[in-house]
């Protein structure tokens, strides 16, 4: 398979099949936001330093604006937008309005996104979610309130 | 994204993955958490990119040896159990690298093959002769905190960054590399190269020759730490990390590995340190000794002098980590 055009890509996003045509050069942020409008996914350094583009790829967090585009075709996306169902958060969104972890809100989707998949992977201590979402900055200063935020969804 | 345009061509197998990247322009992609920050900053330009990452290398196969398949994630190495429990030395160092989200993409060839992350190197307003060989250091007369104290040139004095491959050459780890046509072994302390007048080229590796998996020796009865020393506790590469390996055999040191990592091009053997220890009792006074002996030909830069009693100290506490423990 080779190409040089726009090549078809196929994702399933929050759920949903989508296709598109997409340039071998774009990254799966650049696909998410600027083809699929999901505008939840934000893009911060696009050199994977600040984590605000995290998104789970069949379950996993990754960085997609490190991600090639065409190299996850195929695979399950979850961006912020997903993280609902039937209208009611996903217990950390709720953790995160109680805990009032957030300021300006722009590294927000990338840290409950990061803090999911951290409590899938397993956190025992506050001192473990420091270290698990220390790929997520949060230049407001936030972070104690996260880290609570996290705590409480972890049952810590 | 923003670099120059490339093709993509995603290959069903091996053999058409080494035909593909034995064209000239070709760079294999695996995870891409190097390949496209430096595609981005423009300090890599592939006319074509190799998606590897789905080839059937990912194995994680613990035997009598440990044999890592290049494409394995380092976070999949790290959370195996065989590994945790035989090779912790490993985890050890994969957790000490980069952040969840990168960990989950990076792969065990990948983290060998990434490159140095001096910012001359990373900002094309600058010289620098791994990105543009022939347009001078910008490094050596300029800022230079980050860079190495040991194995430089006039042409480039940048550190490479990798802590797994710091790891892997305390192991006695062998990489092997398949090419079309063909495979070999290095050993992993072998990989990289000193850059001398050709610092554009950070390994043995050949046009189009890629790592196919590294194997690591079984490693019961030792003893092994890494140590990492950096600007903040988590999420930064290493200003100076050790990785030790120490075995004892009646009271004596039998086995010894000391490596160094963020001091060199390469990951830095500290091989009169290690000399020095063998068949003595593990003591603070032969530690320090050893610790002195480890810095010696040491040649620090105008902003890097720090790292050479850092390394000393560093060095000293990796030996009582696994000589107290023994």
């Amino acid at each position: 398979m080779s190409h040089t055009g726009r090549p078809q890509l196929s994702l399933t996003v929050n759920g949903e099949a989508r296709s598109l045509a997409s340039p071998p050069t774009a990254s799966l942020l650049d696909v998410l936001r600027d083809e699929l409008r999901l505008t939840g996914v934000k893009k911060g350094c696009g050199l994977g330093a600040c984590g605000a583009c995290t998104v789970l790829a069949d379950g996993r967090r990754i960085k997609a604006c490190l991600a090639l585009a065409q190299s996850y075709d195929g695979c399950a996306i979850t961006t912020i937008e997903g993280l609902e169902s039937d209208g009611t958060l996903h217990p950390l969104q709720e953790a995160f309005i109680r805990h009032d972890a957030l300021q300006c809100g722009y590294c927000t989707p990338g840290q409950i996104l990061s803090a999911v998949a951290l409590l899938e992977e397993g956190v025992d201590s506050r001192d473990a979610i420091r270290e698990g979402l220390a790929g997520n900055l949060c230049r407001c200063g936030a972070q104690p309130n996260i880290v609570a935020a996290v705590a409480e969804a972890a049952g810590l | 994204m923003s670099g120059p345009v490339f093709d993509y061509v995603r290959p069903g197998d091996l053999n058409e993955a080494l035909a593909s990247g034995a064209q000239a322009g070709s760079a294999y992609l695996a995870g891409g958490t190097d390949l496209l920050p430096l595609w981005k900053v423009r300090a890599a330009a592939p006319a074509r990119v190799v998606d590897i990452s789905r080839l059937p290398l990912a194995d994680v196969e613990a035997g009598e040896t440990l044999r890592l398949g290049a494409l394995a994630r380092l976070s999949d190495v790290a959370a195996s159990p065989d590994v945790r429990s035989r090779w912790p030395l490993v985890a050890e160092a994969i957790a000490a690298s980069a952040s969840g989200q990168v960990r989950n993409m990076a792969t065990v060839g990948g983290a060998l093959l990434q490159r140095t992350r001096c910012g001359y190197f990373r900002n094309d307003a600058f010289p620098c002769n791994k990105r543009a060989p022939g347009s001078g250091c910008g490094a050596r007369d300029g800022e230079n905190r980050g860079h190495a104290i040991f194995g430089a040139s006039d042409a480039c004095v940048a550190t490479h960054p990798s802590d797994l491959a710091v790891a892997l050459a305390a192991l006695d780890a062998e990489v092997e590399l398949v090419r079309h046509g063909g495979s070999r072994r290095v050993s992993a302390a072998g990989l990289h190269r000193l850059p001398g007048d050709t610092p554009h080229i950070d390994t043995a590796l050949a046009p189009g020759e890629l790592i196919s998996a590294v194997e690591i020796p079984d490693g019961r009865g030792a003893c092994a730490a890494y140590l990492k020393v950096r600007d903040r506790a988590s999420f930064e590469f290493a200003v100076v990390s050790v990785a030790a390996v120490l075995r004892l055999q009646e009271g004596r040191i039998a086995h010894l590995r000391l490596v160094a990592g963020g001091v060199a091009p390469r990951p830095w053997r500290l091989a009169a340190a290690e000399a020095s220890l063998m068949g003595q009792p593990p003591g603070p006074a032969a530690f320090e000794a050893a610790a002195a002996l480890a810095v010696e030909g040491a040649r620090p830069l105008a902003h890097n002098g720090f790292k050479v009693e850092l390394l000393r100290c560093a060095v000293r506490r990796a030996l009582e980590t696994v000589g107290g423990a023994a």
